[in-house]
């Protein structure tokens, strides 16, 4: 509903209370990414790790959530556990329409409930339900029993984690309706240590729409450019796995923990070849006529007879690169195996690929072994990866305990630090250069859609420092304001500032739509703000050597260009920070 | 007279366009609920999706259960419905065999109309209207949809 204020719902797991409150902000902090860092700061505790109780596990969507298509995603906000400070992870699913129809701008849990529960969400429903009898469940038997308790299919989220949350791993993600994530920096950890194994959001209330008549054309103008032009064929056709290809060609696709940047059998995982191979059909995010996410089947023949089961599961270009050619494994179907175990599991993908090839690298080199390791792990060996995914999410032994840390965690304590493929946390799936190198590694969420370090790398031959900082903080600026509405990144081409601003019209938002340029340097300051009261410190991130060490089309890296860019950012990192924003409006 | 038929569902990939467009389009609403067709997964999302809408029957179950005249039988099946009339009792739901009209939580019943609004918002071309035969199309008007 349009409201100048968020009405949120706060749920404190320890004393099984919650409570309806209007939170003030709209129009300084819009929703999503700003709503988020907001609500940190109204409950969050800075001085305080992770895993204490009160700590906050927000969700949180946008003014256009479910007024116009692709605005279908929700952000995640917590304490991480990954670096015990501020982080925000987001995903499509149905939790944004299911939340918008729940008639909630977000949801704070806190506390810790004494035994395993579920939250239960509707318009009109609050609920805390005990379910001891699903903890230890995997994220797939979780979700088939949430549905069977929480009915309304179709028009509901289901939330949940599996063994590696439970664990309180800092590699395990929250699993958004069976095909999308809140993957990245342990948010799953964050619900583990509440006991809280699932949440589940029906969307059952309904909502007047504004009388103008410019809503319903506008939404038919943003449809048709979303729909009718070859913006989106990248997302509707081959996905995102579509990137495999040209990165390898240009030598930009991370390959056996980085030490190639290709490989000449890598058509075996390419985009045209799961196509080709394994996709079975297509799902759409509610509110999404895109479709992007690429549901991908193997079957297993489990008898001697021909007795077959098929399981199905959603690929990308990130967990094709991350179980794919960082691993090795050039096979779609065996990657698709290892990626079921990691869904099973609970854990980020990326993350959890991306330390395995570390720990493959530093098995071959001797630096730990079985006794580590558990199982032999060399590269291209699927049925080793599908074992060692299960012991990082399990924490098996000291070895997985420490590698579920983070990558350079069990680096630094095993050696080994130089080729850990860490930027902020595990690397993702671009291997462009310096500029991405360096946007990952101090980006706000250590994601390459922080900014479009990866494009810039592509398109820009100049090494100029000032100018791609500037490039950097400027995208980062403007996906801000995308994130805070919350829309999906892959529409950033379509959703620009002005035709953002007529959407926000449309809607009854007439203050934020004359101020986007503000709110979003807001937000971006407040962001940065709420990190660095959570003990940030751009200096203490390191780009290790091996991202130094590789080749891409550019020739070899420019480890002091990356360095130059690295301080450069950091510096502007700490000055937009620093920056007060009434400052800033009497410098203009 | 048209009805609108779901042919190809298999190709449906859940986003939810059709239901959102019937009700802001038809109903002047934000909703997934308060819809003509209504998308719902048939046992999680690895088992693909079907679509709840009125199957234009002639005689209509809703129309002969309506006590009131609000939903009366339409030339080529379904119902034609007069919002002024409906006292909300919820016969109409109860009597639909396949579950295609939504009851919001003050009992306001959502029916298809047959208007079509829905199918050029489908991204893999599921749905489309039909020409159907009726005995006589004179006098047929447009239905009536009042808040």
């Amino acid at each position: 509903m349009i409201r100048d204020h968020f009405r949120i719902v706060t749920i404190n797991l320890t004393t099984g209370q919650s409570a309806i409150v209007d939170v003030g902000g709209r129009n300084e902090v819009a929703g999503g990414s700003g709503l988020a860092a907001h609500l940190f700061a109204k409950y969050g505790q800075a001085d305080k790790p992770w895993d204490e109780p009160e700590q906050p596990l927000i969700f949180a969507i946008g003014p256009l959530t479910g007024y116009f298509p692709l605005m279908s995603k929700t952000v995640c906000a917590f304490r991480s556990p990954y670096h015990n400070q501020y982080a925000e992870s987001h995903a499509g699913g149905r939790s944004a329409l299911a939340l918008r129809f729940a008639d909630l701008d977000a949801v704070v849990i806190t506390g810790k409930a004494p035994k395993p529960v579920c939250i239960f969400l509707g318009s009109r429903r609050i609920e805390i339900k005990e379910v001891h009898y699903l903890w230890g469940m995997d994220v797939y038997a979780t979700g088939k029993y949430l549905r069977h308790m929480f009915r309304g299919s179709g028009h509901r989220s289901i939330l949940r984690i599996g063994p590696a949350g439970e664990n309180g791993s800092s590699m395990a993600g929250i699993n958004a309706d069976t095909y999308r994530h809140f993957g990245r920096l342990g948010g799953g950890a964050v619900m583990g240590v509440k006991n809280l194994k699932g949440i589940a959001i029906q969307g059952d209330s309904t909502f007047l729409l504004p009388g103008n008549k410019d809503y319903p054309r506008l939404f038919e103008e943003v449809h048709k450019q979303l729909t009718d032009t070859d913006m989106m064929s990248k997302y509707h056709d081959l996905g995102t796995p579509s990137n495999v290809i040209p990165l390898n060609s240009i030598r930009a696709l991370p390959v056996r923990n980085l030490q190639d940047t290709s490989d000449p059998n890598i058509a075996g995982i390419s985009g045209e070849r799961f196509a080709e191979a394994a996709l079975l059909r297509n799902n759409a995010c509610a509110g999404c006529p895109v479709g992007c996410i690429h549901i991908g089947f193997v079957r297993e023949r489990f008898a001697k007879e021909n007795r077959y089961l098929y399981r199905q599961i959603a690929y990308d270009h990130e967990p094709i690169f991350a179980t794919g050619s960082m691993l090795g494994v050039l096979d779609c179907f065996r990657v698709l195996d290892i990626i079921d175990i990691v869904e099973r599991m609970g854990l980020d993908v990326i993350s959890g690929g991306v330390a395995l090839a570390w720990a493959t690298e530093a098995f071959e080199k001797g630096i730990i072994s079985e006794k580590e390791t558990i199982i032999p792990l060399k590269f291209g060996d699927a049925e080793g990866y599908k074992e060692a995914m299960k012991h990082l999410a399990m924490g098996t032994n000291e070895f997985y305990q420490t590698l579920s840390k983070g990558t350079m965690v069990a680096a630094e304590r095993y050696n080994g630090k130089d080729f850990a493929c860490v930027l902020g946390q595990e690397m993702a799936g671009y291997a462009t250069g310096e500029v991405f190198f360096t946007s990952q590694a101090l980006g706000f969420r250590h994601s390459h859609l922080d900014s479009g370090g990866y494009s810039y790398d592509q398109k820009t031959e100049e090494k100029n420092v000032e100018k791609a900082v500037d490039f950097l903080v400027r995208e980062e600026q403007e996906r801000v304001f995308l994130t805070s509405m919350i829309a999906c990144l892959f529409a950033r081409s379509v959703y620009n500032g002005e035709l953002l601003g007529r959407c926000l019209n449309s809607v009854g938002y007439a203050d934020l739509a004359g101020s986007i340029s503000d709110v979003s340097r807001h937000i971006q300051k407040m962001r940065w703000r709420t990190r660095f009261a959570t003990g940030f410190d751009p200096g203490s991130i390191s780009i290790p050597k091996r991202f130094t060490e590789i080749e891409t089309c550019k020739g070899k890296i420019d480890a002091e260009y990356l360095q130059k860019l690295k301080d450069g950012y950091a510096q502007r990192i700490i000055e937009l920070s620093a920056d007060d924003d009434k400052k800033t409006e009497e410098k203009r | 007279m048209k009805i609108l038929t779901t042919p190809r569902m298999e190709r449906c990939i859940g986003c939810h366009s059709c239901s959102l467009a019937c009700a802001r389009l038809v109903h002047k609403r934000l909703s997934w609920d308060t819809a003509g067709i209504r998308i719902r997964t048939s046992g999680g999302l690895s088992t693909g999706f079907e679509a709840r809408t009125c199957l234009a029957c002639n005689p209509a179950p809703c129309a002969q259960a309506c006590p009131t005249g609000a939903y009366s039988q339409r030339k080529g099946g379904g119902v034609i419905v007069r919002k002024k009339l409906c006292i909300r009792c919820g016969e109409c739901a109860k009597a639909c065999p396949v579950d295609a009209i939504y009851l919001d939580h003050t009992g306001e019943p959502f029916v298809c109309i047959h208007c079509g609004r829905c199918v050029p918002y489908c991204p893999h071309d599921c749905l489309e209207t039909e020409e159907v035969i009726t005995e006589s199309a004179a006098g047929e008007k447009g239905e009536e949809v009042q808040s």
